[in-house]
C-alpha cells in the first residue's frame, strides 16, 4: 500500500485532475508527437522557442495519471528554460527513474522527485518518461512521432 | 450436477501463488489461461519418455513421438468435430493460422478490385494481414459496423457481401468486448454468396463448444495457450478441399514428397503446411488441454461461465463511477469497462497490488477502442477456475482504486 502512495502521491494526483498547460501554444515553432503502444498513450507538445529559450511549452492528449502528471509538471518546469537546460533536467529525471530506488534522487529536480516512487513499478516508467522523450523529439526537429517501444 | 470450483482450482498448480503478498487473482485468461497439472505432465512425460523428431526416424522414440503428435492431432480433429485429421494444420497461433490462410489461399483468390470483409470487432491479427494482403493485391477491405453495445449489424454485413467479396474473416468471440458474434448465420449469409468464411475462434474454443461441421465453416483456427496448453502452438483448420488446393506457406523439410534441383513435389495437408520441425511437444500439450476440456465437459463450462458472468456484470454495475463497454446480449465472460476519472493504467497497477491480475489498455483492438470513444479498457476475463469471491476481489480493488483517486 504505502508503494502505492508513494506512486499516486497527491501532487501527481492533482495534476492528473487539473493538468497544467494542458493547451495548444499559440504560434508554436516545435511540434511533436509521443505514443506509447503498450497503453494506448498519447501525447503531443508544442514549444515555441525563442532563441534557445523555451517561452511556451503546452501538451495535450490522452494518458493515465503518470503521464498526464509528468507532461504537466514538465511543461511548467520548462517554462523560460533554455534547451540545454531542458535537455539536461530530462537526463536527471530519466536517471532518477532507471537508477537503484537506494540512491536518493537528484536535489535539483526539485518536485519532480515525486515520480522516484515509479521505480517501483517499472511498466510504468514508460509513463512518466512518455512527455519528455516527445519534447526531446519536438526540440531535436524529429518529425516522426517518437514512441516508448 | 453443480460445479466443484474449489476442485478445479487444485488442477491449476499456478493459483496457489501470492503477488505481492496476495493470493493471485487471475482475470486475464483472455490474454493466456493457466495450464492445467495434467498439460504440464503431458510436456515432461514426452520430454522426458519419448523426445525424439517426428515423420523421420524408424527408431523407438521417433515412432513413439510422431504416434503421440498424430494422436495429439486426431483429438483436436474430434475436439473441433473435423472430418478428418488431415485437415487439421499445427501452426504457432491464431496469427499464424490467418497469415497463413491470407497469404496461401489469399493470394491466389484475392485480386485487384475484390473485397474482403472482416467486422469492427477483429483483434488486430484478423485485420493486419487481409490490410496487407489488400495492400499487395490491390483489393479493398469492408468493415462491418456494430451498435453501441458491440454486436454486428447484421443487415450492413448482408449488404456488404457483394460480387466483389472474395473471403469474409470474423471472430467468434470478440476479444476487446466478449461479444459472441452469430457466426453461424453469417457463415449461412456468406455461402449464399459462394464466399468462404475464416473464424476466428481464439476466444471461443475456451468457452463455447465449437463444431466446425455445423457451423459450416471454411477455416477456423486458435492458439493452443488460450485453451489451457502451452503458447507457440495452434490450430488451422481447412475444409479438405480447400486445403488441397492452397499452396504451401513455407518450404523446408517435412512439406515434401521429392525434391530435385529442378523440380519439388509437395506432400499433401496438412504436412504440406508444416514445414520443418513442428513444436511437438506443444501439440501433445494441447492434446492433453483438449483432453482436459473435454474431461470437465463443454457444456457445464459455459453453464458455469455464464453464471460468473452475470454475479459480475451485475458486482461491476454496483460500482461507482464505472462503464461496461460491450453489453451484447450473446457474451463470453470478458467483462471490459471505464473508470470515471481514471486511466486503466492506473486501475491496472493499483489491482495488481491486491494481487488481482487484469489487462489494461486497447487489448489489440485500436478500432473497437475508437469506436467507443476511449482510449483505453480494463478487461477482467474469466475462465472455468475462477470463483465469486475473486469478483468480490475485483470489486473490492476497484474500490481501492477509488480511495486512492479521491
Amino acid at each position: 500500500m504505502s508503494e502505492l502512495r508513494e506512486l499516486y502521491q497527491q501532487v501527481i494526483l492533482d495534476h492528473n485532475r487539473k493538468p497544467r498547460n494542458f493547451r495548444r501554444v499559440a504560434r508554436p515553432t516545435l511540434r511533436a508527437e509521443g505514443h506509447n503502444p503498450l497503453c494506448g498513450d498519447h501525447v503531443s507538445v508544442e514549444l515555441s522557442l525563442e532563441g534557445e529559450v523555451i517561452r511556451d511549452i503546452g501538451f495535450q492528449g490522452s494518458g493515465c495519471a503518470i503521464s498526464k502528471a509528468s507532461a504537466s509538471m514538465m511543461t511548467g518546469r520548462l517554462q523560460g528554460r533554455t534547451v540545454a537546460e531542458a535537455e539536461a533536467l530530462f537526463e536527471r529525471f530519466h536517471r532518477m527513474l532507471i537508477q537503484d530506488s537506494a540512491e536518493s534522487p537528484a536535489a535539483d529536480l526539485g518536485k519532480l522527485a515525486v515520480f522516484a516512487g515509479v521505480r517501483e513499478f517499472p511498466s510504468r516508467i514508460k509513463c512518466a518518461t512518455l512527455p519528455w522523450h516527445t519534447a526531446h523529439a519536438a526540440l531535436a526537429g524529429h518529425a516522426e512521432p517518437v514512441t516508448t517501444e | 450436477m453443480t460445479w466443484d470450483v474449489e476442485r478445479v482450482r487444485k488442477d491449476f498448480p499456478i493459483l496457489q501463488l501470492e503477488v505481492h503478498g496476495k493470493p493471485l487473482v487471475y482475470l486475464d485468461s483472455a490474454a493466456t489461461s493457466q495450464k492445467p497439472q495434467v498439460v504440464l505432465d503431458a510436456l515432461a512425460s514426452y520430454y522426458t519418455t519419448a523426445n525424439a523428431n517426428v515423420h523421420r526416424g524408424v527408431h523407438l522414440l521417433s515412432e513413439k513421438a510422431t504416434a503421440e503428435y498424430e494422436g495429439a492431432r486426431a483429438r483436436i480433429q474430434r475436439f473441433l468435430g473435423a472430418a478428418r485429421t488431415e485437415e487439421i494444420v499445427f501452426v504457432r497461433g491464431t496469427t499464424e493460422g490467418i497469415n497463413l490462410v491470407a497469404q496461401s489461399y489469399g493470394r491466389r483468390s484475392v485480386g485487384p478490385g475484390d473485397e474482403i470483409v472482416i467486422t469492427a470487432l477483429e483483434h488486430h491479427s484478423n485485420i493486419v494481414p487481409w490490410q496487407m494482403l489488400c495492400e499487395e493485391r490491390d483489393a479493398m477491405l469492408k468493415v462491418v459496423p456494430i451498435d453501441d453495445d458491440g454486436q454486428i449489424d447484421l443487415e450492413a454485413y448482408r449488404r456488404l457481401l457483394g460480387p466483389r467479396t472474395r473471403l469474409v474473416a470474423i471472430a467468434h468471440v470478440a476479444n476487446a468486448l466478449g461479444t459472441i458474434l452469430p457466426v453461424k448465420r453469417m457463415i449461412d449469409l456468406a455461402h449464399g454468396r459462394g464466399v468462404p468464411v475464416l473464424v476466428d475462434g481464439a476466444q471461443a474454443v475456451s468457452h463455447l463448444r465449437v463444431d466446425v461441421r455445423d457451423l459450416g465453416c471454411d477455416f477456423y483456427v486458435f492458439s493452443g495457450h488460450k485453451l489451457f496448453g502451452p503458447t507457440g502452438i495452434g490450430v488451422l483448420y481447412g475444409k479438405a478441399e480447400l486445403l488441397e488446393q492452397m499452396p504451401p506457406w513455407q518450404g523446408g523439410g517435412d512439406m515434401i514428397k521429392v525434391v530435385t534441383f529442378a523440380r519439388t513435389t509437395y506432400s499433401d495437408p496438412p504436412y504440406r503446411f508444416e514445414a520443418g520441425t513442428p513444436h511437438i511437444a506443444g501439440a501433445i500439450g494441447l492434446g492433453a488441454a483438449v483432453d482436459y476440456v473435454e474431461t470437465l465437459g463443454r457444456d457445464r463450462i459455459a453453464a458455469y461461465e455464464d453464471e460468473l458472468l452475470v454475479y459480475g456484470t451485475r458486482a461491476l454495475a454496483a460500482v461507482d463511477g464505472l462503464r461496461l463497454i460491450g453489453t451484447a446480449r450473446e457474451k463470453a465472460s470478458v467483462l471490459s469497462f471505464v473508470m470515471e476519472g481514471v486511466h486503466a493504467h492506473d486501475v491496472g497497477t493499483i489491482l495488481d497490488r491486491e494481487g488481482i491480475a487484469v489487462r489494461t489498455g486497447h487489448h489489440c483492438a485500436m478500432p473497437v477502442m475508437e469506436r467507443f470513444g476511449v482510449p483505453a479498457t480494463t478487461r477482467a476475463s474469466l475462465a472455468l477456475y475462477n470463483t465469486r469471491a475473486e469478483i468480490d476481489a475485483l470489486v473490492q480493488g476497484l474500490r481501492r482504486v477509488r480511495e486512492i483517486f479521491e
